[in-house]
């Protein structure tokens, strides 16, 4: 239940969307599309908030520390599913950068008014299930599920 | 605290979204750090700050706030100022400093979110 793993089951509506590294002036794009389809389906605010904060930080984070990956998005009916993938470089220490304050971002992350070590901690924040999975030299692979009732 | 009011006592120019002036927001949160702004932010808060790229005008985005305060004089470009029309988001420059219309807005009754 632990290992990051693509529930394909009962899925309403599936979303894809690449972010490219290092494109700063379409980072953000994705996670907008994704809470724009969220609003016209209906769902929750506080869910679609939830669901757009850990989107945005996943995608800030694709752009400025991965060589480029895809989010995607599965909406059920009891919960949202979110993937976010990229092919490297990978994270050395999960449990490190999972820590509030740690950051390896460069000076133009920070000029972005990223780059804190806020990103992470907040997208588990966000999620009812957070499951990171990451290997130096081939990638990360993070799931984030919400459900839209806490039980 | 009605933006307009905001605008008035800031001395701030209106950028963008003009239509959003009568909004009313709750608290106000001054930051550069837009993922701080992302993990404390949760009601209809003023964001008060000196970046003025298109992350700032995203992170208002996710978060549906209506109205940003850039400080210092700083005016963002033509495209992040398109941005925020787009997205309904309110821009105004003021020439103060950060410390001094945060000073001002608490003095007139607006109050920071609860961290
Ligand atoms: N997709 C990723 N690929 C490689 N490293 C990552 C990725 N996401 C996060 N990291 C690493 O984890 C650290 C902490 O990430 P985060 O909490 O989002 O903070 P920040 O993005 O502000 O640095 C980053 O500085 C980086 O070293
Ligand atoms: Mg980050």
């Amino acid at each position: 239940m632990n290992t990051y793993e693509k529930d394909e089951k009962n899925v309403a509506l599936k979303l894809h969307y690449d972010v490219a590294n290092d494109d700063f002036s379409r980072a953000g794009e994705a996670s907008s599309k994704i809470k724009k389809m969220l609003k016209q389906l209906a769902i929750d605010a506080n869910i679609v908030r939830r669901v757009a904060i850990a989107t945005y930080e996943a995608e800030i984070n694709l752009v400025i520390h991965s060589n480029g990956g895809n989010i995607e998005v599965f909406i059920k009916s009891d919960r949202i599913e979110i993937y976010v993938e990229d092919c490297g470089p990978g994270i050395e220490n999960v449990d490190l950068a999972m820590t509030q304050g740690f950051s390896t971002a460069t000076n133009v992350a920070r000029e972005m008014g990223f780059g804190a070590g806020m990103g992470l901690p907040n997208m588990e924040k966000m999620s009812d299930v957070f499951i990171i999975e990451s290997e130096l030299g081939s990638g990360t692979n993070i799931k984030m599920i919400v459900k839209y009732e806490n039980v | 605290m009605q933006i307009k009011y905001i605008a008035d006592v800031t001395n701030a120019e209106i950028l963008a979204f003009k239509q959003g002036i009568d909004h009313e927001v709750v608290t106000a949160f001054g930051s550069d750090l837009m993922s701080d702004v992302l993990a404390y932010v949760e009601e209809d808060t003023l964001l008060i700050t000196g970046l003025i790229n298109q992350q700032v005008i995203r992170t208002a985005e996710m978060l549906d706030l209506k109205a940003i305060l850039f400080v210092r004089g700083k005016t963002p470009c033509n495209e992040v100022i398109a941005l925020a029309e787009e997205k309904q988001i309110l821009l105004m420059m003021t020439r103060e400093s950060l410390f001094t219309v945060s000073g001002i807005l608490f003095q007139h009754g607006l109050r920071g979110i609860k961290i």
